[in-house]
């Protein structure tokens, strides 16, 4: 698959209603571990849902089935692609 | 019958494990009938809840249910004590023989993670395949015999809100103890488990593989969820709800409440008024209608406050409510250091301290956990509330503000929000004290909503009504009987010219310490019963009650302890109890738990001190603005 790097964010930085895919993960081992099984793996779909109220953070996301709550700051380990 | 026959046999312990909003409570529930014991594990203040098989299934054994997890690899105090159940590394607990997996069937992808680990463990197990009801309707489609044969274990279809498919449950679980026994050499659990990101991707890949011929029809998400997190989590409207939610659980606490209370403060008058007509007059007598009776009544008078505000509490995690409003709270918890994992613990505060500050366990990072701690003493707990009540009642006039709204509930409500601002105060200083980091990424799931199961809200208050009956019935009764002795001996000399007390162990105590206590307006039998009531805060209603009910014993006003406070205290005096109370670590119990997690006395002297300097200086100030603005 060929990635444009244009379209590729940082979760931590997307609104609700984006929806993509998981193309990498950064971090030490115990951030990547924690996002793994959370379910956040590289090539899985994902959708923002929501952004809680005060300063947008955190965000809602779905994957899976699986709604997730998860901080921008964390969420920017997740490297994604829109579709 | 032969004598054999009555020999009961021998019972073995199954633990069920499984994901954090699996369904394992309601399976847990169903089990047991609701036949449990709640404790901890020895040693830490994890919570341990065994039960008995419920007698329906005709056959015996133990459940104990683990706290919920997604993984084995310990990195959380609840994860730790999760696999050590498991695995038999507690001491004092016995192995669990069978190990029931409890699966989500709504959630099977993410769900199976856990699954895998335990199998891995070489444990005799079964899954419980939950909630295939709420699947179905989803059009999700999961062969659960293939399954089985995938995972190489009975995979059993339950549906516990329902009850169904426990038998079958049960009886696999004895199959596989009976296969297990048959065996010449027991399977040895294996201890290592060796995880790192490419183990968890083989593992996350096994998973897909797996499913692909499991899942025959992947189905829907949840609508449902999905449209009422459009409005809840909707920043305006959502914040509104919150907001709204959580001023209605005081107004009810306070407004719902008064009818069974005012019963209960009748009948346990009319009770004194019989025991002085049954009994002869002398100390038997007097103990009774002066020590014992209003000391079990002006604690009982607050059992329906607590069980509606449990009822609130329990409705809403039980619904899936209680992690929308972590997620809409967690940024302002972010702001003071902590993370949304502490919102749940410190809501759990507003019930009581302990069970919150043991909820800190499922907080990973240290300073965030102590932190927590240090702050949920100031959240507004259920034992201040019988406090607050009777000042609040005696002194703020009941007068409503339209719209439903009593001033009454508005002070109230004011309290609970200055114990709030307080803590995350105190957690701020705290963690900018410690300095540092959150290293790993703090990842919540927002659970499917579901109605609430009358049983399990059931089981919960019951629960908490017995633990705080068990402690009115214990600590606080010996020490209100305890202090109607020292206010009562020794008697006042003849021609005594003050109140009989003022002669008593109590009131030469409380004379000693008033000079601390004058320059913020408690009189001697405030610091009276301000002693009993540092073993724990809701003694002092009852310590007041025996205190006044002494003096006044020729009166017949024992149950109106509100009145008498009214005519004996200024409003500077009322207010300035009151501030002492959001403040002050008056409750041993916490102190204890506190010296317990952090394993050192350095941390509960710490917050004592803080506590306490926080709490006169608030006291002062209150007392004196009162004095000269009022």
């Amino acid at each position: 698959m060929q990635l444009q790097d244009r379209n590729i964010y940082r979760l931590g930085e997307l609104r609700p209603g984006f929806h993509g895919i998981i193309t990498g993960l950064s971090g030490t081992d115990a951030v990547v571990m924690r996002l793994l099984e959370m379910g956040f793996k590289e090539g899985r779909l994902l959708e923002v849902l929501h952004e809680a109220p005060v300063s947008r953070d955190p965000i809602a996301v779905r994957i899976r089935g699986v709604t997730v709550s998860i901080r921008r700051d964390d969420a920017n380990f997740i490297w994604v692609q829109e579709n | 019958m032969t004598k054999s026959e009555y020999v009961v046999k021998k019972t073995f312990v199954t633990a069920l494990v499984g994901n954090p909003n699996c369904g394992k409570t309601a399976l847990f529930n169903a089990l047991t009938h609701g036949n449990q014991k709640v404790g901890n594990y020895p040693g830490v203040t994890v919570e341990k809840k065994e039960g008995k098989l419920a007698s329906r299934f005709l056959a015996h054994f133990t459940l104990v249910d683990t706290p919920g997890l997604y993984s084995l690899n310990a990195k959380t105090l609840d994860e730790q004590v999760s696999r050590d159940v498991i695995l038999g590394n507690i001491q004092g607990e016995k192995t669990p023989d069978v190990v029931v997996a409890v699966l989500d069937a709504t959630q099977i992808s993410q769900n199976l993670n856990l699954v895998l680990e335990l199998l891995a463990l070489n444990k005799p197990m079964v899954v419980a395949l939950n909630r295939v009801d709420l699947a179905r309707n989803r059009g999700i489609e999961i062969n659960s015999e293939r399954l089985s044969q995938k995972l190489g274990c009975e995979v059993i279809e339950t549906i516990a809100t329902k009850k169904h498919g426990l038998e079958e449950l049960v009886q696999a679980v004895h199959r596989i103890q009976d296969a297990e026994k048959s065996k010449v050499t027991s399977s040895s659990p294996q201890t290592a488990l060796s995880n790192s990101p490419s183990t968890q991707r083989e593992r996350m890949d096994a998973i897909d593989t797996l499913l692909e011929t499991v899942i025959i029809r992947p189905g829907s998400d949840d609508k449902v969820s999905e449209r009422l997190d459009t409005l809840l989590l909707h920043p305006i409207f959502g914040s509104l709800i919150f907001f709204g939610i959580t001023f209605l659980i005081f107004q009810a606490v306070f407004s719902f409440a008064s009818v069974p209370a005012d019963m209960i403060e009748v009948a346990l008058a009319k009770i004194a008024d019989f025991s002085k007509i049954i009994f002869a007059p002398g100390m038997i007598r007097d103990l009774l209608s002066e020590g014992i009776i209003p000391g079990i009544g002006s604690i009982l008078v607050f059992l329906p406050q607590i069980l509606i505000l449990f009822f609130f509490i329990l409705l809403l995690e039980d619904s899936g409510y209680m992690a929308r409003a972590a997620f809409l709270m967690d940024h302002v918890m972010g702001k003071v250091g902590l993370n949304g994992r502490a919102f749940i613990p410190l809501i759990s505060s507003y019930a009581c301290a302990i069970p919150g500050i043991m909820a800190t366990r499922t907080i990973e990072d240290p300073k965030d956990r102590l932190a927590t701690i240090l702050a949920a003493p100031l959240i507004t707990c259920s034992a201040r509330l019988p406090v607050y009540t009777l000042l609040v009642g005696a002194f703020v006039p009941a007068r409503t503000l339209g719209f439903g709204v009593s001033l009454q509930g508005l002070v109230l409500f004011g309290l609970y929000v200055l114990g709030v601002v307080f803590a995350l105060g105190t957690a701020l200083l705290f963690k900018a004290y410690f300095g540092g980091n959150n290293t790993t990424p703090q990842i919540m799931q927002l659970p499917s909503y579901q109605w609430p199961q009358f049983k399990n809200l059931w089981i919960g208050m019951r629960d908490r009504a017995q633990m705080f009956l068990k402690r009115a019935g214990t600590v606080i009764l010996s020490i209100t009987v305890l202090l109607w002795f020292a206010s009562t001996y020794p008697q006042a000399p003849m021609g005594a010219t003050e109140p009989a007390i003022s002669y008593s162990y109590a009131g030469i105590v409380g004379k000693a310490i008033e000079p601390f206590f004058r320059p913020i307006g408690f009189d001697w039998r405030i610091c009276v019963a301000l002693i009993p009531g540092f073993a724990a805060r809701e003694v002092m209603v009852s310590a007041l009650g025996t205190v006044y009910a002494v003096e006044n014993a020729g009166e017949e006003n024992l149950g109106k302890l509100a009145e008498t406070l009214s005519s004996h205290w200024s409003l500077a005096t009322a207010l300035s109890l009151v501030a002492w109370y959001v403040f002050a670590l008056q409750c041993l119990s916490t102190v204890a738990v506190i010296r317990r997690e952090t394993h050192s006395w350095k941390w509960p002297v710490v917050i004592f001190v803080y506590l306490t300097v926080l709490a006169y200086f608030f006291s002062y100030v209150t007392y004196r603005s009162v004095l000269s603005y009022l």
